[in-house]
């Protein structure tokens, strides 16, 4: 084993200076359902596949510091490779804790392997702490200034490893290893398809209510490497990743009037998706990042329409009903369109093809329906319930089995994680406006805050990175 | 300004007020000024005739229309905020005017921009139709991202569901 898991390691160190983030699992998780590909059977009402009294999540899982050969200082906010270490455990300690999947242990308060330890665990000492699972690591620090990280899953009432995993990394993007493990554990563990090494864009605001000032963020799925975008001075709202995480695609009101714009990570710059005097907004990539869907009011009446993402083509328009058709999420495999539409005298859910045939309505729940987002694995749809108080909820893409996921005055605009299992969205508060991101898994029952500097709205959950 | 004009229009908008007055439509006091565009010029001599302030004392307060939930229709009370609007600017035909669409919080983000746009355009049909050059007339849509009420009761958002005319000094 160790002579597989250091050639794919060295495999790694060629590709680094080339991809950020490059390495291999060595073991690669079973996975039930492949994302992006639609579960089979959606309308039979997969409430079954909701990982609603996995028994997984009660294991006791042990996460220790990772040890390093040497303690030698590095480039990274953490500090020297043994600070480095300890930093590691904590950020996968936190991604398996604060998602309510798992009741991890440590780092802190848990015996610190050597790193001779690293590939041959201490078992006895783990069993007699009744940690089921260990994860284990180190950190080493390269000639050329880069880190190699490897993480370990045990298994220690078999007294065997179950999944391995190396990474070399540019000491900037430490915490993507650290990501990285917590996913291979979690994926190992689940059966589920992995999410934490994933980024978040979102509106931050501040300000009294009448006078809000909404700026363009992005950070990672932990709240880490927080970037302000825009300056505030054109409201922001909106945002949502492209799938290969190089531009955000968002709404603002710069030169005073709200457009759809695709903002360059790379460059800092931007361009509006179509040329055009009227407003546009709802912004949508498809799964391919190949178009991009908008909602165009024209004399009033809003439809949505698709364009080249490439820019330069002609806009193809979707829907033509006198009523307001907004928003809009393509199923994974890109064929259809969940959207919104008050055609029938009150927001509602429809489907259709993604030319914009066959239109069909699917929420028939009471109340009003909106914010449809598809999940990246296809069996469920996500959307904001009105009546009266707003919402999260989900559907099957036929509109059965609906239920909600949120109780509160005010909450909307789903966002689903990578894997489909999280879903997030923004909550309102009465009378002071005060916005925060929040995040709720499928049972509805772990629902928790996510902390931002300050108020947040519109969550867009990108992909996994690669 | 005639004053006798004035008058006459403060006393057909005061009328239809008292005729059309409904729980769901909001007061009809005067609104703090709409948005940073907007300036508050009155001073003891009246404001200048032609300017924003000028529109806002001449429409007395009726530069705002209101809407019900999710509605954008003009009912009477906003038709005579309407005229008054349309009395004023077809005074001063070299004026453009910008007309705001809003929504209440108790909607979803982008449906309000949605209809925030067709309240504007509501709005500036039936000022068309009342003879005002639809070409002088701009929309936008806030949405419910610019609340004039701070509150989060029915009387809030009954007073945040509107289109506000802006005039273009």
């Amino acid at each position: 084993m160790t002579a597989r898991f250091f050639a794919l390691l060295s495999a790694a160190s060629l590709a680094a200076l080339s991809v950020p983030l490059a390495g291999q699992v060595a073991t690669p998780p079973p996975s039930p359902a492949a994302p992006g590909q639609p579960a089979a059977g959606e309308e039979d009402g997969l409430t079954g596949t909701v990982s609603d009294e996995a028994q997984w999540q009660d294991l006791g899982i042990a996460i220790t510091s990772f040890a390093t050969d040497q303690d030698v200082p590095t480039q990274t906010n953490a500090g020297s490779t043994a600070a480095l270490g300890r930093s590691l455990a904590d950020v996968i300690s936190g991604d398996l804790r604060n998602n309510g999947l798992f009741k991890p242990s440590g780092p802190g308060g848990l015996p610190q392997p050597a790193y001779a330890q690293v590939q041959a665990p201490d078992y006895p000492t783990w069993a007699a702490r009744s940690a089921e699972m260990l994860v284990q690591g180190y950190v080493r620090a390269n000639g050329d200034g880069q880190l190699t990280i490897g993480c370990y899953l045990y298994d220690v009432a078999l007294q065997q490893q179950l999944a391995r995993a190396g990474w070399v990394v540019p000491p900037a993007e430490w915490r993507r290893a650290a990501h990285k493990c917590a996913d291979m554990v979690y994926s190992r563990l689940s059966g589920e398809s992995p999410f934490f090494d994933s980024r978040i864009a979102y509106i931050a605001e501040t300000g009294p209510k009448d006078r809000r000032m909404k700026r363009l963020a992005v950070m990672d799925s932990d709240g880490a490497n927080h970037r302000y975008l825009t300056s505030g001075q054109a409201t922001a709202l909106t945002p949502r990743y492209s799938p290969d995480y190089k531009s955000i695609l968002y709404l603002s009101y710069l030169n005073g009037n709200p457009r759809i714009y695709v903002y360059d990570l790379a460059t800092d710059r931007q361009r509006l998706i179509t040329e055009s005097r009227n407003p546009t907004f709802a912004p949508r990539w498809s799964p391919d990042g190949k178009w991009i869907l908008y909602s165009m009011a024209i004399a009033g009446n809003t439809d949505i329409y698709k364009i080249s993402s490439a820019g330069g083509g002609q806009p193809q328009r979707l829907t033509d009903s006198p009523g307001i058709d907004v928003g809009g999420s393509f199923s994974p495999d890109g064929s259809r369109i969940v959207f919104e539409s008050d055609r029938s005298g009150s927001q509602q859910i429809y489907v259709m093809g993604a030319d914009g045939s066959n239109q069909q309505r699917i929420s028939f729940f009471g109340g009003r329906s909106a914010t449809p987002e598809w999940s990246p694995r296809g069996d469920q749809i996500a959307f904001t319930h009105i009546a009266g108080d707003l919402r999260i909820a989900v559907t099957s893409p036929g509109g059965g089995g609906m239920r909600y996921l949120t109780d509160s005055w005010q909450d909307e605009a789903p966002t689903w994680s990578p894997n489909g299992r999280i879903i997030q969205f923004f909550r309102t508060e009465k009378n002071s406006g005060k916005t925060s991101i929040w995040q709720v898994d499928l049972t509805g029952r772990n629902e928790r805050r996510l902390q931002t500097p300050v108020d947040g709205s519109d969550p867009a959950w990108g992909p996994i990175r690669p | 300004m005639p004053v006798g004009s004035k008058v006459a229009a403060t006393l057909l908008i005061a009328g239809s007020i008292a005729l059309s007055a409904c729980a769901s439509k909001a007061p009809k006091q005067l609104p703090p000024e709409p948005g940073p565009a907007t300036t508050s010029e009155t001073t003891q001599s009246g404001p200048i005739p032609g300017s924003q302030a000028d529109f806002v004392a001449f429409t007395q307060g009726s530069d705002t229309i209101y809407f019900d939930t999710d509605r954008y229709n003009i009912d009477s009370a906003d038709a005579a905020a309407l005229q008054a609007q349309a009395q004023w600017l077809l005074r001063y035909p070299q004026k453009r005017a910008t007309l705001e669409g809003h929504c209440d919080e108790r909607g979803t983000r982008d449906y309000n921009l949605a209809l925030g746009e067709r309240r504007a355009n509501a709005a500036k049909n039936y000022l068309a139709s009342l003879g005002v050059e639809p070409g002088r007339l701009t929309t936008i849509s806030y949405g419910k991202e610019r609340p004039l009420a701070l509150g989060s009761d029915e009387s809030a958002w009954a007073r945040n569901r509107r289109a506000v005319t802006v005039t273009i000094d």
